[in-house]
């Protein structure tokens, strides 16, 4: 990157940073400038936050009906099998 | 997907297979709590009806079954399962002719900046393009937040109005909880474009919990 010294470049590299995929200088860089930034500090920890927010939404269920339906083919399989 | 770097199945999954063979009501119905509603999510992503949606569900439970006698234990069981679920997805997008266009559909949004610009000091000011303030910090500790009934709502939300590939990227990334190169190969992009598209993703639905925590824009 050629400058990503900039808090509206390195907004768009945290992906990068949190996937891990950003060479080494680059990623020495990225925590050079978060030191001393309390913006972008905030914005990784709320981009990081999102991830793990999003993440929980598994926790969620099938519906009744949804889940007994399969089990009545889960039933036909094991007759047919 | 593969097999060699995801670890392959677990002794758990073993046993889980083992028993759907022997028609183990329990172990299947634990099977479809543990991943139903993550699938379901996956395949409201391929095709818009949610009864479709439901359909492709069930076909891929009835894939998973027809398949266990061949399931070798290479991948996981859930890597296989989801496996099974994109293929039968695709084949019904395919059929319906909405197959989703990643290139097309997203075209628009590939590009631009993911956090307004207007957040930053404007050229010529000193500390142009630095934050003009820091982004707000969100109320109440990370457990409360989590366990909002509204922050999920929000979440769920959010990503059903995202751009069909970049909600199919954040659905099986940060839903279903993927890695990068399965959903590379799952969805035929390159690790580049996968990236883009999630990290537009995770941008947008930060910038919804931003805004329904209260923060400035």
């Amino acid at each position: 990157m050629a400058d990503g010294q900039n808090c509206i470049d390195i907004v768009e590299l945290i992906t990068e940073y949190i996937e891990g995929t950003m060479p080494a200088e680059d990623r020495e860089r990225f925590e050079a400038h978060l030191r001393g930034c309390r913006g972008c500090i905030i914005y990784l920890a709320q981009m990081r936050e999102t991830i793990a927010l999003t993440g929980r939404l598994t926790e969620e269920s099938i519906a009744p009906e949804a889940r007994a339906a399969l089990l009545m083919a889960f039933r036909d399989w094991k007759r047919a099998g | 997907m593969s097999d060699e770097r995801d670890g392959g199945a677990s002794g758990d999954d073993l046993r889980v297979v083992a028993a759907l063979r022997d028609g183990d009501e329990a172990a299947f119905t634990a099977l479809v709590d543990m991943h139903g509603a993550s699938m379901l999510r996956v395949a409201a992503t391929w095709v818009r009806d949610r009864a479709v949606a439901e359909e492709v569900v069930q076909e891929a439970w009835v894939g998973l079954l027809g398949s266990l006698a061949r399931f070798e234990g290479r991948a996981s069981l859930k890597t296989w399962l989801f496996r099974i679920l994109l293929n039968c997805a695709r084949a019904r997008a395919r059929k319906e002719r909405r197959s989703i266009a990643f290139s097309s559909l997203d075209g628009a949004d590939e590009h631009g900046p993911t956090v307004d610009p207007a957040r930053f000091r404007p050229a010529g000011e000193p500390s142009a393009f630095h934050w003009s303030s820091a982004p707000a910090l969100w109320p109440q500790t990370p457990e409360e937040r989590a366990l909002a009934k509204e922050t999920r709502a929000c979440i769920r939300q959010a990503v059903a109005e995202l751009p069909a590939a970049q909600r199919q990227v954040i659905t099986l990334r940060d839903i279903v909880g993927m890695r990068a190169d399965e959903v590379c190969n799952a969805l035929e992009i390159t690790d580049t474009n996968q990236r883009v598209l999630l990290h537009r993703a995770r941008a947008k639905v930060r910038r919804a919990l931003e805004v329904y925590f209260g923060g400035s824009g």
